[in-house]
């Protein structure tokens, strides 16, 4: 986005994303899927509506999935959140839920997923084998338009299956 | 090994699960500023005034503009001259004619501060009458005196295919009829990324980013419109999140942008929210068909007559005008219908204009046809299953010229007998029917019903002639694939995927007939600049065309790498094999040589045979197929009713498909998942609906219902093969089918559960509402 120095009150926010610190006065109304991808350039957290409904924005914030399109930035000072680009390992490979989705076909176009994967972690980190029932339950809030979502479950219980291809736990903290 | 038939992982999902794909609102280069419309709020009324003076000076604004500041510019291109009075402005023109027409547009330096201008614009309407619905703009052509949207066109009615003069004989003699009206429901594609455009006129020429499936077609609509020439003019589709056919319409804004890029010498990004996607962004189906069929008391189907009336909505798109005729074309469905008669009628109405979605008027013909097979069946008492079994096409019938239109309409292939039979077989249907007898008969247990539908539908578009008559060049496919020095390859298509895995399936088909590696083939698409002339993705045809060319450069570069061959081997190019990795002389492994020695031969004159050019590994083909290819397939669906709520429940879905050949059934069986969403989606859940005054009621998501992952059941899958004439590989293409398929079966079996309660049909979606009316009123209209 453009430069904001018009803009009425401004606040100071620091929001630490995959380990990263972000300071910078932004606008109190600014919300924290745009201050992801317009502030600190992070650009693979994606909006598919308007109304929290699609779950492209989801990360995770304080371990837990949240809907970043539901966070002001101003809400997120001082938190640390993580983004699809901080699932991977330091040495590139796949975290296991990433891995799952490639296994499986769990995605098509693509844009939904980075909402699917944080979900996805963030249910795992909480219920690591889930049934398929339960995977499509937590799964609710993220909407995919390509796969129908019977590989998308397939992909979560892979990553059930499979945890040892987990890259180290907690780079969220 | 082969690879074609084999499961194999895709090359897009890298990127993809790691937040490094590239959709359009992640491109800002450098000085991008972001535009946004002022909407109509009004149906139908003209602008008295707009008033844009306090946007104009809201902090961070570069400009407002009307349709007066774009006068001098072309309509929006794709209709005939003869339909002048319907080529659309680029912004609302002294009226608007929907909700949600964009009558001005603000650029400021980001988003935010575009919303915030935006809401400053004040216009002043006056209202005119709403004509919201077919049957409400039917209803004021009934009056000379009545309302026209258009008043220059004089009608709210398009006769595409004129109504024939009488009945057939056929169905005049037929000894019994019936009739059905069905209104196949609106909906919305909803990619889950809205569309985006990203223009930066520069000196040197225009570069537009959008997100899209056809970009060398919009590149040739761009140049045109502004007159430029197409080698100044670079269109890019970089990752596109979904398409579903709502990426090939021309959206005003990708006009908008290079213009507002050229005058304030700076990018330009037009990104729309989901709210604004919803009543911008062209819908889908939205049809009524007016069914009537003549049959005898062994359920045998003697004529169909059919009488489609398309919705076009209030500024009607190019496809939108011929959906219906694929509709009426494939109305006949799977069965020897001696006769049929089928019309169509584009409607103006004060609504979203209509344009492809999956399917793009195959489906509504499908589920016309699959509702009319149990009316059949249900007026003659007899099963379903034996109804369609009794209409089939034969497998040696083919190829079938269907009546009901002989020049589009020609079936290439398919076994709809065996098809049936292997759907019957996974559902164990006769098993099925005693638990339902038993069932429906115990209070304390849900309704039960059985749904069935037997489809086909056209893709592989198309011979030629097909895709010019939307507008596009031509209907060939190309493919370019060059050998690279060190042996690996780079292929160019002309496709624009979106979704379908095609760098995965093309690199399959190639690495077949090259004996190269998979992972050393590489496939490329969507920029104009770097990819030939190309058409895009749409209508099924990415490997049943596309696929057709990769396979047959391979086999001319492989060819012409045997002569390099043969000659380091010294050897006959006839008598050389390709291996894993290389040629060699047939059954010798010991006279070899690997397609890295022969890849760099490629390029060193000294190393060539005489007469061989250097760079000689590097084709291009320009696909053209003679026929389209018809995928069919047998669904099935298992539904229960709460009794007490109305709310249905998938408890099976079956889905045996005929795609032909498959290049690779993890992505097939992805396909057709997601078709099946949508078409189970469209029959319970989704519907765009406008109140009477043309007020839309589904603008955001949470009044349209696409459903979740809580909401589908897992798909039970089956296959029948049969290969097309129509292109070597055998393959028919596969996108569409489940869009097609799915929504008759759920149908179907709502109203095979309900049947006791007097119901013969429901209009989609079906919702629980409408389903409690329904056991409430046994049946009758609410």
């Amino acid at each position: 986005m453009g430069n904001s120095t018009t803009a009425a009150r401004l606040v100071e926010v620091g929001v630490t994303i995959n380990g990263v610190e972000h300071r910078m006065p932004v606008e109190a109304r600014e919300l924290l899927v745009h201050f992801i991808r317009s502030r600190a350039g992070l650009t693979g957290t994606h909006i598919g509506c308007d109304t929290s409904n699609c779950g492209a924005c989801t990360v995770l914030l304080g371990g837990g999935a949240v809907k970043s399109c539901t966070v002001l930035a101003v809400q997120a000072d001082g938190d640390s959140i993580t983004t699809v680009e901080g699932l991977a390992g330091d040495d590139g490979s796949f975290s296991a839920v990433q891995e799952g989705f490639r296994q499986e076909h769990g995605l098509q176009c693509g844009f939904c997923t980075p909402g699917m994967l944080m979900a996805a972690t963030g249910l795992l980190s909480t219920n690591p084998d889930p049934s398929r029932d339960e995977i499509r339950e937590a799964l609710e809030g993220n909407i995919c338009r390509c796969t129908g979502y019977q590989m998308i479950v397939n992909s979560v219980r892979w990553a059930a299956e499979h945890p040892d291809s987990a890259p180290t736990e907690g780079s969220a903290s | 090994m082969s690879l074609v038939g084999a499961r194999v992982i895709r090359k897009e999902d890298p990127n993809l699960i790691t937040g490094r794909g590239v959709f359009v609102d992640d491109l800002d280069p450098s000085g991008t500023v972001f535009a946004t419309f002022v909407r109509s709020t009004e149906a139908h009324a003209e602008i008295i005034s707009i008033d844009t003076a306090e946007a104009e000076a809201a902090p961070g604004v570069l400009g407002v503009y009307t349709f007066d500041d774009f006068s001098e510019l072309p309509r929006v291109p794709g209709l005939p001259p003869e339909l002048a009075p319907l080529h659309r402005p680029l912004l609302a023109n002294g009226s608007v004619k929907f909700v949600g027409e964009p009558v001005a547009v603000v650029v400021a330096m980001d988003r935010y501060k575009a919303a915030d201008a935006a809401e400053l614009v004040t216009v002043e309407y006056s209202p005119l009458p709403v004509l919201p619905s077919i049957d409400a703009s039917m209803a004021a052509m009934a009056d000379p005196e009545g309302p026209r949207i258009h008043p220059l066109l004089q009608t709210n009615a398009l006769p595409i295919l004129p109504a024939p003069e009488a009945p057939s004989e056929e169905f005049v003699n037929a000894p019994r009829h019936a009739a059905l009206r069905i209104k196949n429901n609106r909906c919305s594609a909803v990619a889950i990324e809205a569309f985006a455009v990203v223009a930066d006129w520069r000196p040197e020429g225009l570069v537009v980013w959008a997100t899209y499936q056809a970009p060398h077609h919009l590149r040739n609509q761009l140049c045109a419109f502004f007159g430029i020439d197409a080698s100044e003019c670079r269109v890019i589709a970089p990752d596109v999140g979904g398409g579903f056919g709502s990426k090939i319409n021309f959206y005003v804004e990708i006009f908008l942008a290079p213009e507002l890029s050229r005058r304030l010498r700076r990018p330009v990004k037009f990104a729309l929210t989901r709210s604004e996607a919803m009543v911008h962004m062209h819908h889908g189906r939205a049809q009524i068909n007016e069914v009537e069929v003549g049959f005898d008391d062994d359920g045998i189907v003697h004529a169909l007559r059919v009488h489609t009336l398309q919705d076009i909505g209030g500024w009607p798109d190019h496809t939108g005008l011929g959906l219906g005729v694929l509709t009426s074309a494939m109305a006949g469905g799977c069965y020897r219908i001696p006769s049929v008669q089928a019309w169509l009628t584009d409607v103006i109405t004060n609504t979203t204009p209509i344009a492809a979605y999956r399917g793009a008027g195959r489906p509504e013909a499908a589920f016309l046809i699959e509702r009319t097979m149990d009316i059949v069946a249900d007026e003659t008492g007899i099963d379903p299953a034996e109804v369609r079994r009794r209409n089939f096409i034969q497998p040696d019938q083919f190829p079938w010229v269907t009546p009901a239109n002989p020049d589009l309409a020609v079936y290439d292939s398919g076994d709809y007998p065996a098809g049936l039979a292997e759907l019957l077989r996974i559902l164990e249907y006769d098993s099925l029917l005693s638990e339902q007898a038993k069932r429906n008969v115990d209070e304390s247990q849900p309704l039960m019903g059985i749904g069935l539908s037997c489809w086909t539908e056209i893709a592989g578009f198309g011979p030629p002639g097909s895709l010019e008559g939307f507008g596009h060049v031509g209907s060939w496919e190309s493919a370019n694939l060059k050998v690279q020095p060190d042996g690996s390859v780079l292929i160019s298509v002309g496709l624009s995927p979106h979704g379908q895995g095609t760098y995965t399936t093309m690199a399959q088909i190639a690495a077949d007939e090259l004996g190269i590696d998979i992972d050393r083939i590489v496939v490329r698409s969507s920029d104009t600049e770097t990819v030939q002339q190309g058409i895009g993705t749409m209508g099924s045809r990415g490997v049943a065309v596309c696929g057709e060319a990769v396979r047959n450069a391979a086999i001319e570069v492989r060819r012409r790498a045997a002569t390099i061959a043969a000659h380091q081997l010294e050897a006959n190019p006839d008598d050389l094999e390709v291996v894993d990795g290389g040629f060699q002389v047939k059954g010798t492994s010991t006279k070899s040589t690997p397609w890295r020695d022969v890849a760099l031969a490629s390029f060193q004159n000294l190393q060539l045979p005489d007469g061989t050019d250097a760079g000689t590994l590097d084709h291009t083909v320009f696909q053209t197929v003679p026929n389209f290819s018809f995928p069919s397939g047998a669904y099935g669906c298992v539904i229960g009713i709460d009794r007490e709520t109305g709310a249905p429940s998938i408890e099976r879905y079956v889905c045996v498909d005929d795609c032909g050949t498959v290049i690779n059934p993890l992505l097939a069986e992805g396909q057709v998942h997601g078709g099946v969403a949508q078409g189970i989606a469209q029959a319970l859940f989704e519907e765009v609906t406008y109140d009477d005054h043309g007020q839309p009621t589904t603008t955001t998501l949470i009044d349209y219902l696409v459903p979740s992952a809580a909401d589908l059941p897992d798909f039970e899958m089956g296959r029948v093969v049969t290969l097309t004439p129509v292109n070597s590989l055998g393959a028919k293409g596969i996108g569409e089918s489940g869009a097609v398929g799915a929504p008759p079966a759920v149908v179907n079996a709502v109203v095979d559960a309900l049947s006791a309660f007097g119901v013969r049909h429901l209009d989609m979606p079906l919702t629980p509402e409408k389903i409690w009316h329904a056991l409430s009123t046994h049946g009758t209209e609410v």
